[in-house]
C-alpha cells in the first residue's frame, strides 16, 4: 500500500506531508526504533511517500531479532527435554537456531505451545503439576511486565513446576549504543510509543541532552508515524533536541507505575547480547536473585552449546540501520520467510521480511520509486 | 510483537486474587490481566499487549485503530493460529495443534 488515498485519513496525511516538505531544507536521517514501526513504513510505503531528502533509518527494535543465537539454542534445547512443556509467543517459532527452530522441535515430538499470554504457560503449569512448563520470556519493555506478572504470580501461588527463559531488552541503552557507534548516521529518533506507554519518558530527556539529538515518542499507525517525522523535521530544521511526546493518548510522562514497581521487583538491569549487534552494558532484564528458583538457564543444566551464524546473513547490519536488506546478497535469494538465514527475515517486524513482503523489488539494489499522487 | 491493540472491556471479575477481564477486539474476546489497569471499568477501552491492559484509550481512537488493523489485516496476525503462519511459511504442518 503506497499511496495516500489508502490512508485512514488521507487529507490529514497529505497536511501532514505538505508540512514535512515545506518544513524541510536540507538532507536528515532519523531512526525509527521499532520494528513494528518499520513494517509499517514498508507495508504503508511512508519511506516513499516522504521527501527524498528525508531518511529513515531501520533500528534494532525487534525483540525476535535480537534475541541472542545462545538463547534460542537454550530455548531449543529446554524444549526438546522429555517432561518439559516449552510455551512461546507464536513469532519465535521459526527463528533460526544453529541448526533448528522451535517449529522443528515440535515437529521432532517436542511439546512446543504457542499462547496468547505468558498467563496461559502459568495457568498450563497448574494444571500439568506433573511437567515442566517453561515460557519463553523475550520482547522489550512493553512485553516485560507481563513476563513479570507470571513470574510474581508463580512466586505468590507456589507453583514450583514453572519457570522462564528470559531475554528482556531495553531500548534507552540501544539509543546510547547506537549514538556512540563511530558510523552512526541518526540525527533523530522516533521513540517506541508502546515501550513508552509503560516505562513513560523520563529516561529520554538525558539521552536527548547528552547527544544533542531529537527523541520524539510516536504511536505505531501511519498517521501517528508522520506526525513524528513531522515533528522530528521540525526540531532538526530549528536546532533543537528535546523530548516530545507525539503519541500522547497512548503514553503519559509517568508511564505505568504499577507496571514499573512490579518490573523493579521481579527484574534486574544486566548487559545483554544483542543477535548481530553484539553485548550493550545495562541492556537487558534478568530475573532478580529473589526470582533465581523460577529461572530456567538455573532449573535445566544446560552445557555443550555450540552456536553458528550463517556466514551470509548480514542482519547485524540491518540491525544497526549500516545498510538495507536488499543490499545483502542472499535478500531474497538464499534468503526468504520460507528459508531464513537470519531472524530479521522471519519476524513479521523484522526490516528484511517487511522489505521481502511489501517492497518486491525487481532487482536488488534499485529503489522502487511511488507517487503521492 | 510489538503490537498492542485497542479492546472494549465488557466484562470484570476477580481470579486468584488479579483483576480479569473479558475484552473484545472488533469480535475477537480474549481474557485479558487487569493488573496493571486494575481502575478500568466495563466500557471502556484499553491497550492491550500479550494480555495485559497496559493503558487506557479513548473510544474514538480505539474504534479507528481497529477499523485499520481490521483492513490490513493485522487482527489475525495477533490472534491467528500461529502455526498455521508457520506451517505456510515452512510448507510443512505439525502432526498436531496446540493453542
Amino acid at each position: 500500500m503506497k499511496y495516500i488515498d489508502e490512508f485512514q485519513d488521507p487529507a490529514l496525511a497529505r497536511r501532514l506531508l505538505d508540512d514535512i516538505a515545506r518544513t524541510v531544507t536540507r538532507r536528515w536521517s532519523m531512526m525509527e526504533v521499532c520494528g513494528g514501526q518499520t513494517h509499517s513504513i514498508i507495508r504503508h510505503g511512508i519511506d516513499q511517500l516522504l521527501p527524498g531528502n528525508i531518511e529513515l533509518i531501520h533500528g534494532p527494535g525487534c525483540p525476535v531479532c535480537v534475541t541472542p543465537l545462545e538463547v534460542i539454542d537454550k530455548a531449543l534445547e529446554i524444549a526438546s527435554r522429555p517432561g518439559v512443556v516449552f510455551c512461546s509467543f507464536g513469532d519465535m517459532l521459526r527463528v533460526p537456531g544453529s541448526d533448528r527452530d522451535l517449529f522443528r522441535v515440535k515437529g521432532d515430538g517436542g511439546d512446543v505451545r504457542v499462547v496468547y499470554s505468558p498467563m496461559d504457560a502459568l495457568r498450563i503449569a497448574r494444571q500439568t503439576p506433573d511437567q515442566e512448563v517453561v515460557f519463553f520470556g523475550v520482547g522489550f519493555e512493553t512485553t516485560a511486565p507481563a513476563i513479570a506478572m507470571a513470574a510474581h504470580q508463580a512466586k505468590r501461588l507456589d507453583v514450583r513446576n514453572f519457570s522462564l527463559l528470559v531475554s528482556h531488552v531495553r531500548v534507552p541503552p540501544a539509543i546510547e549504543a547506537i549514538m556512540r557507534s563511530p558510523d552512526c548516521r541518526v540525527q533523530a529518533f522516533l521513540a517506541a510509543g508502546h515501550v513508552c506507554s509503560v516505562m513513560g519518558t523520563l529516561e529520554y530527556p538525558a539521552l536527548a541532552d547528552t547527544h544533542k539529538v531529537p527523541i520524539v515518542v510516536t504511536g505505531f499507525e501511519p498517521l501517528d508515524i508522520l506526525e513524528g517525522i513531522r515533528r522530528a523535521v521540525r526540531q532538526l530544521e530549528r536546532g533543537e533536541h528535546r523530548v516530545e511526546n507525539a503519541y500522547p493518548r497512548a503514553v503519559r510522562p509517568q508511564g505505568n507505575p504499577v507496571a514499573l514497581s512490579v518490573l523493579r521487583e521481579v527484574f534486574t538491569t544486566t548487559d545483554r547480547a544483542w543477535r548481530g549487534i553484539g553485548t550493550i552494558p545495562d541492556s537487558g532484564w534478568r530475573l532478580s536473585d529473589a526470582y533465581r528458583d523460577y529461572d530456567a538457564e538455573h532449573r535445566f543444566e544446560i552445557t555443550g552449546l555450540a552456536t553458528e551464524e550463517p556466514a551470509v546473513c548480514r542482519s547485524g547490519e540491518v540491525l544497526q540501520g549500516l545498510i538495507k536488506p536488499h543490499e545483502c546478497a542472499a535478500f531474497g535469494t538464499a534468503c526468504t520467510p520460507r528459508t531464513p538465514l537470519g531472524a530479521t527475515m522471519v519476524s513479521n517486524e523484522g526490516a528484511c521480511a517487511a522489505y521481502y513482503l511489501y517492497r518486491r523489488l525487481t532487482t536488488p539494489r534499485t529503489e522502487e520509486t511511488a507517487s503521492v499522487d | 510483537m510489538c503490537l498492542a491493540v485497542p479492546g472494549r472491556v465488557v466484562g470484570i471479575e476477580e481470579r486468584d486474587g488479579t483483576p480479569m477481564a473479558r475484552v473484545d477486539f472488533g469480535g475477537v474476546v480474549k481474557d485479558v490481566c487487569l493488573a496493571y489497569l486494575p481502575e478500568i471499568e466495563v466500557g471502556e477501552y484499553a491497550i492491550v499487549h500479550v494480555g495485559f491492559a497496559i493503558q487506557r484509550l479513548d473510544e474514538e481512537s480505539a474504534l479507528a485503530t481497529l477499523r485499520l488493523f481490521e483492513r490490513i489485516g493485522a487482527l489475525d496476525e495477533e490472534f491467528g493460529d500461529a502455526w498455521a503462519h508457520a506451517a505456510a511459511e515452512a510448507e510443512s504442518a505439525p502432526e498436531e495443534e496446540n493453542r
